[in-house]
C-alpha cells in the first residue's frame, strides 16, 4: 500500500514537473560528467526547462 | 486453457457491447439509463484496442521496441527526454483534449442523442486514433519532426506549405469561436465573470511563486493555485449578491469581447511564466480532476438520458445550427471523434518524450480513446436534461425571439414541453439571472454537470457546482486562448521572416508586438462578429471550424497514406485512406452546402443576399439595420474562407495522389525520410526509477 502510493506520488511529481530538476541532475551526473562547468542551480534550470516547454503548439482543442 | 478463457472473456465484452450499442440504437421514446452509453463506449474501445489498434502497430506500422526513439537518441536532459509511458500518456492526453469535445457534443445533441454518439464511438476507433497514432509513428522514425516539417519532406513544397497555411488558419478560427463560448458564458452573469476574471491575478500568483518565491517547486504552487481558484468560485457567490459590487462584473458580450481580445494580447507579449505557463498547470490539474469527477458521478448516479434518440431537427431546421444530419453532424463533432489539431501534437511534442516505440499503441490510440470518451460524458451531460430545457438554454434569441412566454411557447411546439416558471426557478438555482439563449455548449453543459453533481452533493450546492463547471471550462478555454495566440505569433514571425528576416526575429519588440496584435485582430474580427450576430455567432463558427479541423485532420491523414504507400505498404494504405476518404468526403459535402445552399441559414452567399435585400427593403429593425453591412460582409468572408479551406484540402490530396501514382508507376519521388535504425540501449527498469 506504501508503496503503490509512493509509485502515485512519483507519478505526479514527475507528470507536474515537479522533479524535473532532480531527473536534470541525474541526467547531468550520468552524460556530462567530464564537464567543467558545474550544473545549472534550481533556479537557472526552471527558467531554462519552462521557457522550453512553451515554444510550438502545446494545447489543442 | 487460457487461450479459451482469453477468447471466452472477449467474446462476452464483444456481446456486451454489441447489446449496448444495438440498446441505444433501437430505444424510442424511453428514457435510457447513461450506463448503456459508458457500456457502449467500454467494450466498443477495447475491443477496438485489443485488435485493431493491435494489428495497425504490429502489422501496418511494424513498431520495433528494439529501436532507439529520438527520445533515447537525442537525450538531452531538457526537451528530448525519455520518460515512463504513463507519464507520457499523461502529457499527451492533456495536450489533446481541450474545450472541444465538451462543447462540440453539446451543439450536436440537437439531432438526439443517438447521431452523435456513434459518430464519437465509430470515428474515434476508425478514424481520430488511427490518425493520432500513425502521425505519432512517423513523427517518432523522423526525429521527432513536425507534420507541416513531414508533409514538406514526403510530399513536396506544395504539401508542406499547405499544412502550414491550414495550421495557421484553424488555429484563427479555432481562438475566435474558443473567445465566444467563453464570452456567451459570462455575458450579464457576474458570478461567472468574477471567477473567470479571478483566474488571471492567481495565475500570476502561481507563475511569481514558482518562478521566484520557490523556484521550481511546481507542485506546492499548484496546490495554492488550485485552492485559490476553489475560494473564487465561492467568492464570486458572495460578490453576485452584493448590489455595490455586482456592477463591476455585469457587462455586455461586447465589452466582454473587448476585454478577452486585449488579455490575448497580452498573454502573447508578457513572458510564458508569468501568465501562460501557470494557468497551463492550473487548468490541467482542473481539467483532469473535473473529468474523472464527471466519469465517477456518471458512473454511481447513472443518470436517466432524456433526450429522444433521433429529434426532427435531422431535417436541416434545428435551432442551434442549420443544417442536415449529413454531414453536418460530422462537422460539429471533429473533437472527441477524429481531431486534425492532435496532428500536431502526435508530431512534434510527443516523440521528444517516447521511450519506446512499443508504446506508441498505447499513446496515440489510448489517448484518443480516453478524449471520445470525455466527449461521451458531455453528451451525457447534455443529454440527461429535460430536452425542452435543453433547447431552451441552447436556441438564440435570433430563432426563439427575446421574449421567454414566446420561446417556451415555441420550444414546446417542437415537441420539447418546457414553461417559463421551469426555467426561472433552474435560473435561481445555478445562481444565474436567466438561462434563455445562452447559446455556446458551456452554460447547458455546465447546468448538466451542475445537475449531475447536485444529485450527488445536495441541490443546495447547484449554484456553487454550475459555477464551478463554468470556471472549468472557462479556464482551459482561456488556456487554449492564450497558448494558441502565441503559437500563431510565431508562426506568423516566421512567415513574415521569409519576407524581411528582421520579422523572423521572435524577440524583437516591434515584430513581437505588432504580430501579436495581428493574430488577436484576426481573431478578434471574427469573435466580435459572432457576437453582434443576433443569432448567437456560434451556428457560424462552430462549422467553420469543424471544417477547418477535419480539413486538418485530412492533410495529416494524406501525410500518413503518402508515407505509408512509399514505405511499400500499398496494401495496408487503406488503414488511413479510408477515413481520408470520409473526410474528403463529409468536408467537401459541407463546404459545398455553405457555399451554395438557398437556405439562408446554411449558405452564406444566401443569407448574406438575404440580408442585403431586406436592409434594401428596410424590412430590418432599426438595431439590425445598424449591424446588417458588418454581417453581409462576414457571410462573404465566411464563403470565401469555406472555399479557400477546400481547395487547400483539394491540393493537398491531390498533392498526395500525385506522389502515390509517381511512386507506383516507378517515377522518381521524394526518398522517405525515416532515420535509420540505432538499437535501443534503455531498459525498462531504468525508465521506472
Amino acid at each position: 500500500m506504501v508503496l503503490r502510493l509512493k509509485r502515485v506520488w512519483r507519478a505526479v511529481r514527475q507528470l507536474s514537473g515537479d522533479d524535473a530538476y532532480e531527473r536534470y541532475l541525474r541526467h547531468y551526473a550520468n552524460h556530462h560528467q567530464g564537464n567543467k562547468e558545474p550544473p545549472l542551480t534550481k533556479a537557472e534550470f526552471f527558467k531554462r526547462w519552462q521557457d522550453g516547454l512553451w515554444d510550438g503548439v502545446k494545447r489543442c482543442c | 486453457m487460457n487461450k479459451i478463457a482469453e477468447k471466452l472473456i472477449w467474446m462476452l465484452i464483444a456481446l456486451l457491447g454489441a447489446s449496448a450499442v444495438g440498446g441505444i440504437a433501437l430505444n424510442r421514446g424511453e428514457n435510457i439509463n447513461a450506463l448503456w452509453f459508458i457500456a457502449a463506449a467500454l467494450c466498443v474501445y477495447a475491443i477496438a484496442y485489443r485488435f485493431y489498434a493491435k494489428w495497425i502497430a504490429l502489422t501496418v506500422l511494424a513498431v520495433d521496441d528494439t529501436r532507439a526513439t529520438p527520445a533515447e537518441r537525442l537525450d538531452n536532459g531538457h526537451d528530448f527526454v525519455p520518460t515512463n509511458k504513463w507519464i507520457v500518456f499523461g502529457h499527451h492526453f492533456a495536450a489533446i483534449a481541450g474545450p472541444g469535445p465538451l462543447v462540440g457534443p453539446t451543439l450536436a445533441a440537437q439531432f438526439g442523442y443517438l447521431p452523435g454518439t456513434l459518430w464519437i464511438l465509430f470515428g474515434a476507433v476508425l478514424g481520430g486514433c488511427v490518425q493520432d497514432m500513425t502521425i505519432l509513428f512517423l513523427s517518432t522514425r523522423r526525429d521527432a519532426k513536425s507534420l507541416g516539417q513531414m508533409a514538406r519532406d514526403e510530399l513536396g513544397v506544395l504539401g508542406g506549405t499547405a499544412a502550414l497555411i491550414a495550421t495557421f488558419a484553424i488555429m484563427i478560427i479555432l481562438i475566435a469561436v474558443l473567445g465566444l463560448v467563453v464570452v456567451n458564458a459570462m455575458k450579464h452573469s457576474p458570478w461567472a465573470t468574477f471567477t473567470v476574471s479571478a483566474t488571471i491575478p492567481i495565475a500570476i500568483i502561481v507563475g511569481v511563486y514558482m518562478r521566484h518565491l520557490r523556484p521550481g517547486q511546481v507542485l506546492e504552487a499548484t496546490v495554492l493555485g488550485v485552492f485559490l481558484l476553489l475560494s473564487s468560485v465561492a467568492l464570486g457567490g458572495w460578490v453576485d449578491h452584493q448590489e455595490s459590487l455586482r456592477v463591476w462584473f455585469d457587462h455586455e458580450g461586447l465589452t466582454l469581447a473587448w476585454c478577452i481580445m486585449v488579455y490575448g494580447f497580452a498573454a502573447a507579449i508578457l513572458p510564458v511564466w508569468l501568465l501562460l505557463a501557470p494557468r497551463d498547470y492550473l487548468s490541467t490539474y482542473m481539467k483532469l480532476g473535473t473529468i474523472t469527477l464527471l466519469a465517477v458521478a456518471i458512473i454511481f448516479l447513472r443518470p436517466d438520458v432524456k433526450m429522444p434518440a433521433i429529434t426532427q431537427f435531422i431535417d436541416g431546421t434545428g435551432p442551434i445550427f442549420g443544417g442536415k444530419l449529413f454531414p453536418f453532424v460530422f462537422i460539429t463533432i471533429a473533437c472527441g471523434a477524429i481531431s486534425g489539431f492532435h496532428a500536431l501534437i502526435s508530431s512534434g511534442t510527443t516523440p521528444k518524450l517516447l521511450a519506446n516505440e512499443g508504446d506508441i499503441r498505447m499513446i496515440g490510440y489510448g489517448g484518443m480513446l480516453l478524449e471520445s470518451f470525455v466527449a461521451v460524458m458531455a453528451m451525457i451531460a447534455a443529454t440527461v436534461l429535460d430536452p425542452g430545457v435543453f433547447f431552451a438554454i441552447n436556441s438564440s434569441a435570433g430563432i426563439v425571439g427575446t421574449d421567454a412566454a414566446k420561446a417556451v411557447q415555441t420550444i414546446t411546439a417542437w415537441g420539447f414541453p418546457v414553461t417559463v416558471e421551469q426555467m426561472q426557478t433552474l435560473a435561481q438555482q445555478m445562481g444565474e439571472v436567466t438561462l434563455f439563449a445562452r447559446t455556446g455548449g458551456a452554460p447547458s453543459l455546465a447546468v448538466g454537470m451542475a445537475s449531475i453533481f447536485g444529485s450527488a452533493f445536495g441541490d443546495s450546492l447547484l449554484a456553487m457546482w454550475y459555477h464551478f463547471a463554468i470556471m472549468f471550462e472557462a479556464i482551459f478555454i482561456l488556456t487554449t486562448l492564450d497558448a494558441g495566440t502565441r503559437v500563431g505569433r510565431f508562426m506568423l514571425q516566421d512567415m513574415l521572416g521569409n519576407i524581411w528576416p528582421k520579422m523572423g526575429e521572435t524577440s524583437w519588440t516591434p515584430s513581437v508586438v505588432s504580430s501579436s496584435a495581428l493574430v488577436v485582430a484576426a481573431w478578434g474580427y471574427f469573435l466580435y462578429i459572432g457576437v453582434i450576430d443576433p443569432n448567437g455567432g456560434v451556428n457560424i463558427l462552430w462549422p467553420l471550424f469543424g471544417i477547418a479541423n477535419q480539413m486538418l485532420a485530412a492533410i495529416a491523414l494524406s501525410v500518413a497514406t503518402g508515407i505509408l504507400v512509399k514505405s511499400g505498404k500499398l496494401r495496408y494504405a487503406w488503414v488511413t485512406a479510408l477515413p481520408l476518404l470520409w473526410l474528403i468526403t463529409i468536408t467537401s459535402t459541407a463546404a459545398w452546402q455553405k457555399i451554395t445552399s438557398d437556405d439562408i441559414r446554411i449558405g452564406f452567399f444566401a443569407a448574406a443576399n438575404d440580408l442585403s435585400d431586406k436592409l434594401a427593403a428596410n424590412l430590418l429593425p432599426p438595431e439590425k439595420a445598424l449591424v446588417a453591412p458588418q454581417l453581409i460582409f462576414n457571410f462573404h468572408l465566411d464563403g470565401v474562407i469555406t472555399i479557400f479551406f477546400i481547395a487547400l484540402l483539394w491540393l493537398i490530396v491531390l498533392d498526395m495522389v500525385r506522389v502515390v501514382v509517381r511512386y507506383l508507376i516507378g517515377k522518381p519521388v521524394l526518398p522517405t525520410t525515416e532515420t535509420a535504425h540505432s538499437p535501443s540501449r534503455l531498459v525498462e527498469d531504468w525508465l521506472q526509477d
